[in-house]
């Protein structure tokens, strides 16, 4: 252990490809964006799979409803929340465990510097990878709902919004079920009871664009709620991973 | 006075202390939550007045409000004790907030339940999407999320750890939801029935009722006690004073 500690920057840097030259934070977060973006790009299955779940969630629900626009395009912005919803939560399943089971995450904990902004990168990548294709996806599945054509765009900016504050606050849910080896379940009921101040507002901005009325205020509260993630949320994360650490 | 709530303080993160000092204030806590639930029920069940609009149904309200009260503050009190785990390390806030977590999760379940009990002779329906029904229920599942934490982990220091983090990740949360719930409930449209205002209740109706939630409280501490003091005895087995307790009985 003290050997690590003595030479505490180098440890985990050598997991980045390039050496960092400064130590500053700036450089180490950077640096770590650039590892976990190589590492996430290479996993494809893990890119592919929350949008397979995405869209075969969606076509559950005109076989299990109804097949008609009548009852369709009503339902159709919380269906699609709910699917993004949860493709977002089973998409963070695997974010830390890799890194648990490789011991890289060791190497983070003890690099000596401060651990929120390096878990920070990690789920920025993944917001990056894997929620901006679920993003684009979604008007496709939009249409085959009958989402009026005016919600469209709101659907994708509430997603896009809603998806970085659903990743962040997920992350503290992947983080704390890291040592176990499943978690899939254990971690959809903590994590669900927060994802549903997003919803709310999520599905609200597209019934103000279906109704013709602004969304503008929704958007806005679904920026904030993920600005509030994003203060907050790493700090959680970071004392998560500790906690899941220590009990290796 | 400050000094001696510090050496409480102090005493009661020795396990044994604990032990030793929760067991002087047990009867305490038993008498009072028995005197005062005696009385409230007595009172409230047979000498408060029949609501004029409501009539006899009212009187659910006697366990259903102190219910909501203890579900609400079981949870700020168990992301209490986890700062104080976190902060201070202290094991002994560990065994509160493991004992508190299923009295909170029973609570919440015992005001949901009298709620739709009430609410079918006074609403004509069991559940309403209701923004403090539906945050009621958020936080039950904010307790069974808890309890699932503890159980999936181990060894327990990891778990005492993660539950306490999780609590207090709730307690941050709970605000935004019960916000966004009630935005959500008012964009929707209103439910046609409502509960009707409340006349302001003379001193035979909240009289009862104030005992109900101070003894609500004393068995809260009751049961709390009960439950952290067996599971201290859990898990100091192999210590030498437990070892010597049990071999005296």
């Amino acid at each position: 252990m003290n050997q690590i500690n003595n030479e505490k920057p180098a440890a985990f840097c050598r997991l980045t490809r390039e050496a960092v030259n400064s130590s500053s934070l700036i450089g180490v977060f950077v640096a770590a964006l650039k590892r976990e973006w190589q590492l996430q790009v290479r996993r494809k299955g893990d890119l592919i799979n929350p949008l397979v779940f995405f869209a075969l969630v969606v076509v559950l629900f005109p076989l299990g409803v109804s097949p008609t626009a009548e009852i369709l395009a009503p339902v159709a912005p919380g269906v699609l929340w709910v699917a993004a919803l949860l493709a977002v939560l089973m998409s963070l399943d695997a974010l830390f465990r890799p890194d648990l089971q490789d011991g890289s995450l060791e190497q983070l904990l003890v690099c000596g510097y401060s651990v929120a902004p390096l878990s920070l990168a990690k789920v920025l990548v993944h917001w990056l990878l894997s929620c901006v294709p679920l993003v684009l996806l979604a008007p496709l599945l939009g249409i085959m709902l009958y989402l009026p054509w005016q919600a469209q765009g709101v659907l994708m900016l509430s997603l896009l919004l809603g998806s970085l504050a659903l990743s962040l606050v997920g992350a503290i849910g992947a983080a704390l079920t890291t040592g176990l080896g499943k978690s899939g379940v254990l971690m959809t009921l903590l994590v669900l009871p927060f994802y549903m101040p997003v919803l709310i507002f999520g599905t609200g901005a597209m019934q103000a664009a279906i109704n013709g009325h602004t969304a503008l205020a929704h958007l806005a509260l679904l920026a904030a709620l993920a600005l509030v993630a994003l203060a907050l949320s790493p700090w959680a994360i970071a004392a998560a991973l500790r906690i899941a650490v220590s009990g290796e | 006075m400050w000094n001696w709530l510090k050496t409480l303080y102090h005493r009661l993160g020795s396990p044994k202390w604990f032990y030793q000092i929760t067991g002087k204030w047990l009867p305490w806590f038993a008498m009072s939550s028995l005197l005062l639930l005696g009385l409230g029920l007595v009172l409230g069940l047979a000498y408060a007045p029949m609501d004029y609009q409501q009539g006899n149904s009212f009187r659910i309200m006697y366990i259903h409000v102190p219910a909501a009260f203890l579900a609400q503050s079981v949870y700020m009190m168990m992301a209490a004790a986890g700062v104080v785990l976190l902060v201070w390390k202290m094991k002994m806030a560990d065994v509160v907030a493991q004992a508190l977590a299923p009295i909170g999760a029973i609570m919440t379940f015992i005001s949901l339940v009298t709620g739709a009990i009430w609410g079918m002779p006074t609403w004509g329906t069991w559940w309403m999407w209701d923004a403090r029904l539906t945050s009621m229920l958020i936080l039950f599942f904010l307790y069974l999320g808890v309890m699932a934490l503890r159980e999936a982990l181990s060894p327990q220091e990891v778990a005492a750890k993660a539950c306490a983090l999780l609590a207090i990740v709730g307690v941050i949360n709970i605000p935004i939801i019960k916000y966004s719930v009630d935005w959500w409930y008012t964009l929707h449209q209103p439910a046609s029935i409502k509960l009707t205002e409340k006349p302001a209740m003379p001193a035979s109706m909240y009289l009862p009722l104030l005992f109900m939630v101070l003894g609500f409280y004393a068995l809260l501490g009751w049961s709390v006690l009960l439950r952290a003091r067996a599971e201290v005895l859990r898990r100091e087995a192999k210590s030498g004073w437990v070892r010597e307790l049990l071999k005296d009985k």
